[in-house]
């Protein structure tokens, strides 16, 4: 049967995709101000990150009226939670990258360290783990959250990569340690944003599931 | 009173004989809005019910005083037409109660009665009744069947059906799903989630759980006072009241 409840679960899904839409683009333009140094890409930066607190507090009143209202059970409750803590994960990627932000707009005030190489991919591949993440939520695809989690291990891997380079330019010139401090910060923020994608493919999981799959508890071998 | 108020009951006061039922309770019926009276037995919530279309009047010893408003004017008036205001303002009981005559005939009935004589014209409204109900696809080869052989839940979509068929204004509804199973109920409810669009419902329920699911306003009653009139999403998530609050959270009682 279908319900009018429905309609009230889709709203929620499209506005969580929105609120992702928006977050992906707001990583993009971070990186695009600190690797083209293209400054005109900050205030719009600002600007979505209000859209993205406004939608925020929206989308738990929602999650909490539903909750009240309509008494969700099994994969209807899981995912109503779900969406209420993969609202949070949203917000705070979104500010890191306005941290991005931040620091590319210090960064900018020097010439360039050195040519861009580890940070893109870091960030290709997180605005990937977000997009793919959500997607997974909302689709109830087990395997590309899987895949997700997968994918984090490489962007720890190119931090450390690039936390050694930098180390090196630091100890050999200290002119450099300013921009190698904000590019160093800048690549902190972009693991901190595949963190919080995980940590959504990980609600996913729960949401498809029923299985809490967090701190490595009820992972299958596979996992 | 707001432009898109459709009643208006202020200042109500009703006894049985000695028995202070209703006490000053002043409402707000929103126009194409679900209204829910929840409140514990005794609370006084099926006396307002029918009092928005005066069926206390068949009851020996009741007495009303303050005002309700259909569209602005005062049903209790002298001279008003009760038999025209239970029309635009139809009614849908607890258990259903299918006339003993076919399905077509019960639908058919509330026109007759109105002098509608043009068979066309009749046969135009049933099916349109019935199909808002959801109940022309299934019945429209059965409508000489008796209306008593159908299941529950289509003897209660049958009775709405026989309300829709004189174009109501209001539709009340008194316990209208406590008769009917679990699925039957569900059905019940998406049923009035689609007449919404057309019509203006006030239930009472003593499942506050159903007040919650489908109206827009709820109105808290207890000993004859409305406690708390407020949209549903506030009395269910942050009452005014404490006694709204122990009621909606189990407490009372």
């Amino acid at each position: 049967m279908e319900r009018h409840f429905d309609e009230n679960l889709q709203a929620l899904k499209y506005h969580l995709m929105k609120m992702s839409a928006i977050a992906e683009v707001m990583i993009s333009d971070a990186i695009k101000a600190a690797v083209e140094r293209n400054e005109s890409v900050i205030p719009p930066v600002f600007q979505r990150e209000e859209q993205v607190n406004q939608m925020q507090i929206e989308i738990d009143e929602t999650c909490l009226t539903l909750i009240a209202l309509h008494q969700p059970a099994a994969g209807d409750l899981r995912f109503i939670l779900g969406a209420a803590k993969a609202n949070a994960e949203l917000e705070r990627l979104a500010d890191e990258a306005v941290n991005i932000v931040q620091r590319s707009e210090h960064l900018l005030k020097d010439p360039p360290l050195k040519p861009f190489e580890i940070i893109p991919e870091m960030a290709v591949i997180a605005r990937g783990m977000v997009r793919d993440s959500l997607h997974a939520f909302v689709n109830r695809n087990v395997d590309l959250a899987r895949e997700v989690l997968l994918r984090d291990d490489r962007v720890d891997d190119l931090k450390d990569a690039i936390t050694a380079e930098l180390t090196a330019y630091m100890t050999s010139d200290s002119s450099t340690v300013s921009r190698a401090l904000d590019l160093l910060l800048i690549a902190r923020y972009l693991e901190r944003i595949g963190d919080h994608a995980t940590n959504i493919a990980e609600i996913a999981i729960f949401v498809a599931e029923g299985r809490d799959v967090r701190h490595h508890a009820n992972k299958l071998p596979e996992e | 009173m707001k432009t898109d108020t459709v009643i208006s009951v202020r200042n109500l006061d009703l006894f049985y004989g000695t028995f202070h039922a209703l006490k000053a309770v002043p409402m707000d019926v929103l126009g194409r809005h679900i209204t829910a009276l929840i409140g514990p037995s005794g609370c006084g919530k099926s006396t307002l019910l029918r009092a928005l279309n005066r069926m206390n009047d068949l009851i020996q010893g009741v007495r009303v005083t303050g005002t309700i408003l259909l569209e602005g004017q005062d049903i209790y008036a002298p001279g008003t037409d009760v038999c025209e205001l239970r029309k635009r303002v139809g009614m849908v009981f607890q258990r259903p109660n299918p006339f003993p005559l076919s399905i077509y005939e019960n639908v058919a009935f509330g026109l007759r009665v109105a002098g509608v004589s043009d068979r066309q014209r009749v046969e135009e409204i049933v099916e349109r009744s019935l199909a808002a109900v959801a109940l022309w696809d299934p019945l429209k080869d059965k409508l000489d069947h008796s209306a008593l052989i159908l299941p529950l839940d289509q003897q209660q979509r049958l009775c709405i059906a026989r309300v829709l068929a004189v174009e109501p204004e209001v539709i009340l509804m008194d316990e209208p799903c406590s008769a009917l199973d679990p699925i039957a109920t569900a059905r019940i409810e998406e049923l009035m989630l689609d007449l919404k669009a057309d019509y203006t419902i006030v239930i009472v329920t003593h499942n506050m759980q159903q007040a919650a699911r489908i109206s827009d306003y709820s109105g808290y009653m207890l000993l004859g006072e409305m406690i708390e009139f407020t949209e549903t999403a506030g009395i269910f998530t942050s009452p005014k009241d404490k006694r709204t609050q122990d009621y909606v959270s189990g407490r009372y009682g």
